[in-house]
């Protein structure tokens, strides 16, 4: 009796506040925006057959045709892809650093990585306006050192959201892939080295092989986050950077479709779910591995 | 032997300076007396002062940390209770439905998520307000929690409670005297986690809040919107200085408890 209930307590709790919520989202992406409180219809209390026969596809075949939903879309995968890659960039020499560096840095090291994760999401976001602006700390830098001529605007373009989404999610790329590169034996790149491998060779065709694993957890922890992502886009983006998290936001505060809001959020799933599979199928055979 | 090349320490000295100059910057910049955040003009406290006297902010913040530890409390039990039953329960009906729900909002966008459980509390018909941020908050932080707390009990040696169990603890005693203590770092940290994320979010808050419930982040956002202030630069400042203490004090701790562990283990093979 008492385990039923140990079970029961967040199995209910997580099936009134997760799965019933999404299966209200998938309803209502159904149903067809109407002038009334809720703002959509059919509703629940118009009967059973009423709703049954109210629910058609019409909002995702609406998603087809206004082609803002598409390239949304697209460009979100784009962004998110390019600045998974420039994160992986960024990070594996700063893992690669860390797994070298003397033993008793390494737990510092450790924290200087973790400790921006604890800081606020939306402060760091921000912290790059002061900098990427016109007038910016990093023009003001340029200017002076006689680089540029004329500031360069990178404030609300593509480029900004990159640099915003390398800076937030670097934490997540380094930290599985240090942890790869910390399990590696030096024998072996000695081995290599012994066998008449260059460094960078055998930097190639041991290490980075190795560290496979922590590459791809690395990858997928940047790139699932980044392509739902609303805040990095609104706050460093410009009026033209589509991403879907954004357009979703907008569509149901602005527009107060929430038929169309929650059919962009239904496929956003679904899009998804494809490198969400993948990424748990890695976790599971390296953990197989481990054992 | 490892050595570090020049290229590793390039890397990781552009690296972190990639990290930490921009929160520098912030710091630095809530000092300065001009209204003009990018130019400095002398050092001064004011936007302090005048953060501090600004009550929309304050009482932001206030609903912001009672959310934050309303939420968190609950999420840490629910997510333990969670990880208990997925490490020790063995198979029961909807054993794979639990564990995905469990799983599911981790990787979930916030948008999804906000959307979702204001449509439930207007299905419903709960009034948006704190409770409803609370209950929003602690759905998602009770996964992290039960991730954190599981990944403890999987390497938790059940002959213990066992042990308790034949000497006539009762289940819940057991628990309490025993798993529960020696779980602790990882509840403690998850309850960590679970604060940071509820005091972190925007997104689903701005979804499920009210008119009388803004928090702190829907605050800064507002604001932030408009483009960069120096109140919000001091309030950054506030808030990366306390993470900044926190986050120094549980290493020490962490590492101080490590030591003491080694000395036990050693006066403990010494006597025997």
């Amino acid at each position: 009796m008492r385990r039923f209930a140990l079970i029961a307590l967040p199995y209910t709790w997580l099936l009134a506040l997760f799965l019933v919520p999404f299966l209200i989202v998938f309803k209502i992406s159904l149903s067809d925006i109407a002038l009334a409180i809720p703002p959509y219809t059919p509703t629940i209390k118009d009967g059973f057959s009423a709703l049954i026969r109210g629910l058609d596809f019409e909002n995702f075949i609406f998603l087809t045709t206004d082609d803002l939903y598409y390239k949304a879309y697209i460009s979100s995968l784009q962004i998110a892809l390019i600045s998974t890659s420039l994160t992986l960039l960024v990070g594996y020499p700063m893992a690669y650093g860390m797994a070298r560096a003397p033993a008793e840095w390494r737990a510092t090291l450790m924290m200087l990585v973790i400790l921006p994760f604890w800081t606020s999401f939306l402060i760091r976001v921000y912290a790059w306006i002061g900098i990427l602006s016109n007038e910016g700390f990093l023009n003001q830098f340029l200017l002076w050192t006689g680089l540029i001529s004329t500031p360069l605007t990178i404030l609300n373009t593509n480029t900004a959201v990159y640099i915003g989404i390398v800076y937030t999610y670097l934490p997540f790329m380094i930290l599985p892939i240090y942890a790869a590169l910390d399990r590696l034996d030096d024998s072996l790149i000695e081995a290599a080295e012994d066998l008449g491998c260059s460094r960078l060779s055998a930097f190639w065709l041991v290490t980075v092989p190795l560290s496979k694993n922590g590459i791809i957890a690395g990858c997928f922890l940047v790139f699932i986050p980044a392509l739902g992502e609303f805040v990095i886009p609104s706050l460093l983006g410009g009026s033209g950077t589509l991403m879907i998290g954004k357009v979703l936001f907008e569509e149901f505060f602005n527009n107060r479709d929430w038929p169309v809001a929650s059919a962009v959020a239904v496929i956003l799933l679904l899009i998804l779910i494809v490198p969400i599979v993948l990424f748990q199928r890695n976790q599971q055979k390296q953990a197989e591995a481990d054992t | 032997m490892k050595r570090l090349s020049t290229f590793n320490v390039t890397s990781l000295t552009f690296g972190f300076a990639f990290l930490y100059l921009p929160m520098l910057l912030l710091v630095i910049y809530s000092f300065n007396s001009s209204r003009l955040v990018t130019v400095w003009a002398g050092f001064s406290t004011q936007w302090y002062g005048e953060l501090l006297r600004d009550e929309a902010f304050l009482s932001a913040a206030w609903i912001t940390i009672k959310v934050a530890v309303m939420s968190s409390t609950l999420a840490t039990i629910l997510g333990t209770m969670a990880a208990y039953v997925l490490v020790n329960s063995g198979k029961f009906f909807g054993r794979t439905l639990f564990s995905g729900m469990i799983y599911a909002p981790l990787v979930m966008p916030e948008v999804i998520t906000g959307l979702s459980l204001l449509l439930l509390f207007i299905g419903i018909g709960l009034d948006r307000g704190i409770l409803t941020i609370v209950l929003a908050h602690t759905t998602f932080a009770m996964c992290f929690v039960s991730v954190v707390v599981s990944s403890r009990l999987v390497s938790f040696d059940r002959s213990l409670e066992e042990a308790a169990l034949d000497l006539g603890c009762t289940r819940f005693d057991a628990f309490r005297l025993v798993t529960l203590p020696i779980i602790a770092p990882a509840v403690i940290s998850g309850w960590l986690l679970a604060f940071t994320l509820s005091l972190d979010d925007l997104v689903i808050a701005s979804f499920v809040s009210g008119p009388s419930s803004t928090t702190l982040p829907i605050k800064i956002w507002s604001s932030v919107r408009l483009g960069v202030t120096p109140e919000i630069n001091a309030l950054s400042t506030l808030m990366i200085g306390i993470v900044t203490i926190g986050v120094i004090t549980a290493s020490l701790i962490s590492k101080r408890s490590a030591v003491r562990a080694q000395k036990d283990a050693q006066a403990a093979e010494r006597s025997a």
